[in-house]
């Protein structure tokens, strides 16, 4: 149990401190408003509204990335499992999105129900029914009036201002939640992108709801001089000489939600201000390598760029696209004086960069002929806290490796160059790759760490294991006869590459058996179901004193 | 906007669409509000759009992700052949299905946003995209075939040449012992 509450007990406080808050913010506003004591339909609508101000608030925040890279700086001087909570934005994103869908729900659903009421208590014409009574009250002067439904409740919807803004911004939300499903996102980002922004829409159009003032009120001084709980059950009386319960008045109540937003709007439009700068600095392309297995690499220079390991950048091309940012691992390390992504060819973006850069030409490229790009970042995810483990575990699948390729060129340049004292001291290193081409502009990177290592004395520092996951069958005789050789057939490393998927039981129990008494820390940069199984392994090898603590990158 | 599918995105809003249809009928059956009837004919019409729009249709191109449980869905939709697979004739009937939704405030939602749905489905058809079902591959059984119970005549195949040149420093432990000399300029 205690090593679950180490990898998710804050990221539970975060969401039961959220859920708390919530509940007071609606049973407040539940019980203030009511047209009789017995019709709750209005309380209903209210209570999610409340919850929807407190929502919108907090939506904005996850995505500002440069104030939680920035937070995320400050923070690691305290605590290091609080920096962890911010890699976690786009889940906290989302979870605060599925909470605006359903208090909308239940806000729209409520407010069906008001209108209906409403639309009863003007056409019950019975003056000893105190819903009418109420609803006749301002009738003359149009002023002081209770019910906002004067006519028929559809037409009311389009005319007044918070009718027509509420059926706008729920539009909005509705297309922006069908474009941001994993099916539409994954295969095509930018539809989910640019309908992203009606949030803009959504935004204003929340702000202006409550402008008309149409949920009312009965005013201060009313109150003073005409209780509700003494004469609700006398309002035949009311204004009569005698009594003591003069006509109520009511007013408007004034919008409210512009308190909540207003903060984080300000926060967002600076952080799009910054990305927008960011953007505008000078960035040159130094040198275009084609890898095999349709990868591009690009190095480029940028002054007064400064990263660390494992992080990422958002590179646009104005000639290909005016308005697309996409996110690549920096592959290069901090003590290179250049920086380098490794692009993996999949769609139109990556196939034009490619053909911009001269990818498709074998002639030498001059320097001008290379497009301009703008480079927005770093931006910092798990794989920085690598140095801060003695003993830790990287595990990348696929072009997921891109990240670890920064953290072990970080490392080489360390230790063998720098001699510096790192507290890491041990790298185990996991590599499951689908098809052989993909080894190549990583197996030279292995290569020369080895060299380095042997010539050193240090080759017990990284251990890898490479881990080929599908093989044609004419390949498998072949690796079958060559097993005896030194070196490995297809890296040419010294350790062999493997055949199939890792046992991750057998793995996490030799780690553990290793090196007791010590924190290990696993970072994994691939697809959710071997985020799962790792999770899980991490859980239950966590025993007294090996402590695998679990970190996941993910775009 | 790049290749995209438009049917994918349309098939979303559609369920989605469905559902908020049916939705806002049932709080206008239960609430007895007045135009019940407009709000029944919306529970009718969601709950069918959802049923035809749950099996999600095969990719051009890419892997094809499909909803728990669509199988039978799947077959049922493709029973019905050309008025299923043709993109404008969804676009119209979305857009038929939707107009008695505006008669009442509960529905109006959904009939707002199975329009729009209706609108995607037609520039999916514009873009000349269908819908295709995703069946289930069958595997080929693997037919044991008579020439199993002789002995083989030949020698086995030998891998194709760039696997078994080995490099020169190397030939002591070479793959294969050639029965004739090899050369360099194999």
């Amino acid at each position: 149990m205690g090593n679950f509450a180490a990898n998710e007990g804050l990221s539970i406080f975060v969401i039961v401190s959220y859920e708390m808050k919530l509940s007071p913010v609606s049973m407040v506003n539940f019980h203030s408003f009511s047209l009789s004591p017995s019709q709750h339909a209005l309380s209903w609508a209210r209570a999610p509204a409340a919850c929807l101000n407190f929502n919108c608030m907090l939506i904005l925040l996850p995505v500002c990335r440069n104030l939680l890279s920035f937070l995320r700086g400050s923070i690691q001087y305290c605590s290091r499992t609080a920096a962890r909570q911010l890699d976690r934005n786009l889940t906290f994103h989302k979870l605060v999105a599925y909470m605006i869908a359903l208090h909308t729900a239940i806000h729209i659903i409520a407010h069906l129900f008001n209108f209906e009421r409403f639309m009863d208590s003007q056409l019950m014409i019975n003056s000893s029914y105190l819903p009418y009574v109420l609803s006749q009250i301002g009738n003359n002067d149009n002023r002081s009036y209770l019910n906002p439904i004067r006519t028929n409740e559809t037409v009311m919807m389009f005319t007044t201002i918070a009718g027509l803004t509420g059926v706008v911004i729920t539009l909005a939300l509705i297309l922006i939640i069908t474009s941001s499903m994993e099916v539409i996102r994954r295969s095509y980002f930018e539809v989910f992108w640019f309908t992203h922004h009606l949030f803009i829409v959504f935004f204003i159009g929340l702000v202006l709801h409550g402008v008309g003032r149409i949920v009312r009120g009965q005013t201060i001084e009313s109150v003073k001089v005409h209780k509700p709980d003494e004469c609700h059950s006398r309002f035949e009386d009311w204004g009569k000489n005698g009594t003591d319960c003069p006509e109520p008045v009511f007013a408007g109540n004034p919008p409210m939600t512009w308190k909540w937003v207003v903060g984080p709007m300000i926060l967002y439009v600076c952080e799009r201000l910054v990305r927008f700068y960011r953007s505008q600095q000078k960035v040159v392309i130094t040198k275009v390598v084609m890898h095999p297995s349709k990868t591009l690499e690009l190095q480029m220079k940028k002054k007064g760029f400064k990263m660390e390991v494992g992080q990422y950048v958002f590179i646009k091309c104005p000639s290909i696209s005016q308005l697309e940012w996409h996110p690549f691992t920096l592959t290069s390390a901090p003590e290179e004086d250049h920086l380098s992504v490794h692009i993996r060819i999949v769609g139109d973006w990556t196939q034009a960069l490619y053909t911009a850069c001269g990818g498709d030409k074998t002639v030498v490229q001059d320097a001008w002929t290379l497009p301009k790009v703008a480079v927005d970042g770093p931006f910092g995810t798990a794989s920085e806290d690598v140095f801060r483990y003695e003993v830790v575990m990287l595990v990348g699948a696929g072009i997921g490796v891109t990240p670890f390729a920064s953290v072990l060129k970080s490392v080489w340049y360390k230790h063998v160059q720098e001699n510096k004292n790192v507290f890491t001291k041990k790298i185990y290193f996991y590599w499951l790759c689908p098809e052989t081409q993909a080894f190549e502009w990583f197996a030279d990177l292995l290569q020369s760490l080895e060299r380095q290592m042997m010539e050193k004395d240090m080759s017990d520092f990284l251990s890898y294991n490479i881990y080929l996951t599908r093989w044609k069958d004419a390949e498998a005789a072949h690796f079958r006869v060559q097993y005896e050789a030194e070196d490995d057939p297809i890296t040419g490393l010294k350790q062999k590459t493997r055949y199939g998927k890792p046992n991750w039981d057998n793995e996490f129990s030799a780690i553990a058996t290793q090196h007791p008494g010590s924190k290990v820390g696993v970072f994994l940069c691939g697809p959710t179901a071997l985020a799962t199984a790792l999770g899980k392994q991490c859980i239950s090898h966590t025993e007294s004193g090996t402590e695998f603590i679990f970190n996941k990158e993910n775009f | 906007m790049g290749k995209i599918e438009w049917a994918m995105w349309a098939n979303e809003q559609s369920l989605a669409a469905g559902l908020i249809y049916a939705t806002g009928g049932i709080v206008g059956v239960a609430g007895q509000f007045r135009g019940w009837q407009f709000a029944a004919f919306g529970i009718a019409a969601g709950v069918f759009v959802c049923l035809l729009e749950y099996p999600r249709s095969k990719r051009r191109k890419g892997t094809s992700v499909e909803r728990t449980g669509q199988y039978c869905f799947t077959v049922c939709v493709k029973a019905f052949g050309p008025l299923t697979r043709n993109y404008y004739v969804r676009a119209f009937l979305h857009a038929a299905l939707c107009v008695p939704g505006g008669f009442m405030l509960a529905t109006v939602l959904g009939c707002v946003c199975l329009g729009i749905a209706s609108l995607i489905y037609l520039s999916a058809a514009i873009h000349g995209e269908h819908w295709e079902p995703i069946l289930p591959r069958t595997e080929q059984p693997k037919s044991v075939g008579n020439s199993i119970k002789e002995p083989p005549q030949n020698p086995p195949p030998r891998p194709p040449p760039e696997l078994r040149r080995k490099k020169v420093d190397k030939l002591e432990t070479a793959v294969y012992d050639n029965p004739m000399s090899v050369t360099i300029n194999e």
